[in-house]
């Protein structure tokens, strides 16, 4: 099993190549193809990630336009934590209005390859694919008012030509599910 | 949150009972359904409905409909009220 080690702000992204829920390959866009790329991991049953999921589904929304890419990973082991099998992510998908592909990290290994800790945990890259931000996507998962401000400000920075400010906060969340 | 409910009314936090559950075969026996669980009098602060058992992160549902990691703070006190009137099962 490969060691996660640490992706920081600065680094070139690791690679993600992975299937969303209808097999389809996504990878990250190439250099210069999109103006920033929103990567988050998170999943179907940890009460942080669903207390911030609608706010981050309307960032991709409202940044869509601005050709920012955004995607989401499951890395959570499916054989202990049923409610994040395939399947479950499948029917989530279909039953909810996802703008992003929402992507099966089976292997774990592109989570370890992140150094992803917990769900959510938000990543935003840079045209060049180097990581610009790292952490939550707000300062409170129980404060819809927050509005993903941390997150938005990050791309605000990035899409205005500057480094983000708060490039970095401390991820909050339910950890990822081993193996 | 809970033993400040406790306090509250004049409960010992000092009792409440902490129990560890390691393992899938202990969440089941004990009808875990993920963390945290807190359990009044045996009670439920908010009953399950139909999750599985298992080692994972509790969702609960506030009343004003947020999803949160920890129980409306209002029923928590509310389920407190109820064991004390009731006198525990």
């Amino acid at each position: 099993m490969a060691e996660a080690t640490a992706t920081n702000v600065g680094d070139p992204a690791p690679g993600l190549e992975l299937p969303d829920t209808e097999g389809r390959v996504h990878t990250l866009p190439m250099p210069g193809e999109a103006s920033a790329t929103v990567v988050i991991w998170t999943c179907n049953h940890c009460p942080y990630a669903l207390a911030w999921h609608e706010r981050l589904v309307q960032v991709a929304r409202d940044y869509a336009a601005r050709g920012v890419q955004f995607m989401a990973v499951n890395s959570n082991d499916a054989e202990r934590y049923p409610r994040d099998s395939l399947g479950a992510m499948r029917e989530r998908v279909d039953s909810e209005d996802w703008p992003f592909p929402y992507l099966h990290d089976e292997s774990q290994q592109v989570a370890r390859d992140w150094a992803a800790q917990v769900t959510p945990h938000v990543y935003v890259l840079d045209g060049d694919l180097r990581v610009r931000y790292e952490g939550a996507p707000d300062a409170d998962h129980m404060d819809p008012g927050q509005n993903a401000a941390w997150l938005r400000a990050a791309l605000d920075d990035l899409l205005s030509g500057r480094q983000p400010k708060r490039a970095e906060t401390e991820p909050v969340g339910c950890s990822i599910k081993w193996k | 949150m809970l033993r400040e409910e406790m306090s509250a009314i004049r409960l010992d936090p000092a009792s409440v009972e902490v129990r560890e559950v390691r393992t899938d075969d202990e969440a089941g026996r004990h009808g875990f359904v993920g963390s945290p669980t807190i359990r009044i009098s045996g009670r439920d602060v908010q009953p399950p409905d139909g999750e599985p058992a298992g080692l994972t992160c509790r969702v609960y549902r506030l009343r004003d409909g947020r999803v949160s990691p920890l129980p409306d703070r209002a029923e928590l006190r509310e389920t407190l009220a109820n064991a004390i009137q009731g006198g525990g099962e």
